[in-house]
C-alpha cells in the first residue's frame, strides 16, 4: 500500500527516470501482503539478534539500551549492542523466517486474521 | 571483527518497502555485504530480481547511491564509475574514500554478464562484484541459466518423458574468475552471516578486484517454504553442494569442513520442488550422478586448499 502522494506529470520527472529520494521505498507498505504475524514471546529472548540478522525486510527493530525491554533477559546496558526492539509490521511480510531461525524459539508465526480486530 | 549486536546498530542500507518475495534471500546477502564497510558505498546493479523489486519506480529501497544500466554490464558500470572517482580524486575534486559494488545474478554474472566481469577483473579495477546465485532466471519467471544445477526442473529444462530437468552440470564461476588471479575470490552462504560479512570487509578492505559468489535461495524457484529459505543455504554447504572457501592472493583456503558429517545430496533434494521427480525409482541414476559429481569436486577443492 502506498502512502498518498499526487502522480508527477511527465516534466516533473527527471530525467532517465532517475530517483533522487534514496530509500523512499519506505512509504511502500508491504505489511498487507502478511498472512501470518510473527508474535514475540519476551520471557523466552536472549536478544541474540540472529531474527535482525536474517529478516530479508529489515523488519526487526533495534532496541538501545533506553527501551521497555530493559532489564529483561540478555538485554544490555551496553550502548553497543543491539537490543530486540518489536517487529516493523508496516513491512512484515510474514515469511516466518526470523520464528524458524530463532535458537529460543522466542517468535511463533500466528494467523493474521486473529488480530483483524486491533 | 565485530559482532552480530554491534553490527544491528550500525543502520540498514537495503531499507524494508522492497517488493522481494516474502522469504527472499537476496536482501538478506545484499544488506549482510554493505555491511562489510562503514565507508560509503556505490553500488551497481545487473538487471534481475533483486535490481527490479528494490527499484519499482518511483521508490527505491537503496538508501546508497545505485545505478542500474543492463543486463550484461554491472561491471563495466561499476569500472566507469571507479576510473571517474580516481580522475576526481587525482584533481583533489573528492577527498572521501568511497567503495564501489555491483551485484549481479547468475543469469547476469555466469551467462550474459561474464564478458563485461573478466574485462573488468583483468584491467583491475578496485571493486566488489557479488553473484547473488539463486540457480536461474528468476526474474522472468525461472528459466534455466548455467548455474542452474543438474536435474532441476525450470521452464526451460522441462521434466517430462524425454526429460529429467538440467541435463548439464553447475558452471564452476568461482574458479571461473580464480581463473583472473585476482587478489581476492570467496565463496559464501547467507547461513554462515559473519562469515559472509567478514569476507565482504575483506573484499572491502582489498586493492584490486574481489569477488563473492553467495549462494542465495529462491522460494518460486527452488519450490520450499519461505521460511526455509536459510535452512536451504545451510544444507547446500552440509552437502559440500556449496563449499564455503577463499582465494587470497592466490591460497585457498577451506572456511568450513563438515569432515564425516557431510550430508548426502539427497537432504537437500528432497526439501525442493524443483527436484521432485529425481525422488523417482528410475530417476535414481540422475542423483547417483549428482552426488559423484559433487564427491569428485569436494575432493578437488579440498586439494587445492592443501587438505587431503
Ligand atoms: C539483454 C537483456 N536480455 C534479457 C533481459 C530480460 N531479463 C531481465 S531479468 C532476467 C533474468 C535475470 O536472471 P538473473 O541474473 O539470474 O537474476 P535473478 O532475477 O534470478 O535474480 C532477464 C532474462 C534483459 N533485461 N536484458
Ligand atoms: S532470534 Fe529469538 S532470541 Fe534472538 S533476539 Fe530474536 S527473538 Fe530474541
Ligand atoms: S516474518 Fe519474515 S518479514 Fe516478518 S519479521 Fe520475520 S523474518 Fe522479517
Ligand atoms: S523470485 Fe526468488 S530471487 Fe526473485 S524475489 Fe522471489 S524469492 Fe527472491
Ligand atoms: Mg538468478
Amino acid at each position: 500500500m502506498v502512502e498518498e502522494e499526487k502522480l508527477k506529470g511527465w516534466k516533473d520527472v527527471p530525467i532517465g527516470g532517475k530517483i533522487l529520494e534514496a530509500g523512499n521505498s519506505r512509504k511502500y507498505k508491504t505489511g498487507d501482503w502478511r498472512t501470518f504475524r510473527p508474535v514475540h514471546k519476551p520471557e523466552l529472548c536472549t536478544n541474540c539478534m540472529i531474527c535482525w540478522m536474517v529478516c530479508p525486510d529489515s523488519c526487526i527493530k533495534v532496541g538501545k539500551v533506553d527501551d521497555p525491554n530493559k532489564g529483561k533477559k540478555g538485554v544490555s546496558n551496553n550502548p553497543k549492542l543491539g537490543n530486540f526492539g518489536g517487529f516493523d509490521l508496516d513491512f512484515c511480510k510474514g515469511c516466518g523466517i526470523c520464528a524458524e531461525e530463532c535458537p529460543f524459539k522466542a517468535i511463533e508465526m500466528r494467523e493474521e486474521k486473529e488480530f483483524k480486530e486491533e | 571483527m565485530v559482532n552480530i549486536r554491534e553490527l544491528a546498530l550500525d543502520g540498514e542500507r537495503l531499507v524494508s518497502g522492497h517488493r522481494l518475495c516474502p522469504g527472499c534471500g537476496l536482501s538478506i546477502i545484499a544488506r549482510a555485504v554493505m555491511r562489510g564497510t562503514k565507508d560509503p558505498i556505490i553500488v551497481s546493479n545487473a538487471t534481475g530480481c533483486l535490481e527490479v523489486s528494490t527499484t519499482i519506480y518511483p521508490f527505491t529501497a537503496w538508501d546508497v547511491p545505485w545505478i542500474h544500466n543492463a543486463f550484461e554490464n554491472a561491471a563495466a558500470t561499476i569500472s566507469g564509475a571507479e576510473s571517474a572517482y580516481n580522475v576526481l580524486k587525482k584533481k583533489g575534486k573528492i577527498t572521501k574514500n568511497i567503495k564501489f559494488l555491483a551485484f549481479g545474478g547468475d543469469g547476469g554474472t555466469y551467462d550474459i554478464g561474464l564478458q563485461s566481469l573478466s574485462g573488468a577483473l583483468e584491467r583491475g579495477h578496485t571493486f566488489v562484484y557479488v553473484c547473488v546465485d539463486n540457480e536461474g532466471y528468476m526474474n522472468t519467471g525461472i528459466q534455466r541459466s548455467s548455474s542452474t544445477p543438474m536435474g532441476a526442473w525450470t521452464n526451460t529444462s522441462a521434466v517430462g518423458k524425454a526429460h529429467q530437468g538440467k541435463e548439464q552440470y553447475k558452471k564452476d564461476l568461482t574458479a571461473v574468475v580464480a581463473g583472473h588471479h585476482i587478489p581476492y575470490v570467496a565463496q559464501a552462504s547467507p547461513h554462515n552471516y559473519m562469515d559472509l560479512v567478514r569476507k565482504a570487509e575483506k573484499a572491502f578492505n582489498t586493492k584490486g578486484p574481489a569477488f563473492i559468489n553467495v549462494l542465495s535461495p529462491c522460494v518460486p524457484g527452488w519450490k520450499y517454504p519461505a521460511q526455509l529459505t536459510i535452512k536451504m543455504a545451510k544444507l547446500a554447504v552440509d552437502t559440500c553442494f556449496w563449499p564455503l572457501y577463499e582465494i587470497e592472493n592466490g591460497v585457498w583456503t577451506l572456511n568450513y569442513n563438515p569432515g564425516p558429517n557431510k550430508k548426502p545430496i539427497t537432504e537437500w533434494l528432497k526439501t525442493q520442488g524443483r527436484f521432485r521427480h529425481l525422488m523417482k525409482p528410475e530417476n535414481a541414476h540422475i542423483v547417483e550422478a549428482i552426488q559423484k559429481n559433487i564427491d569428485e569436486r569436494w575432493e578437488e577443492l579440498k586439494k587445492w586448499c592443501g587438505k587431503n
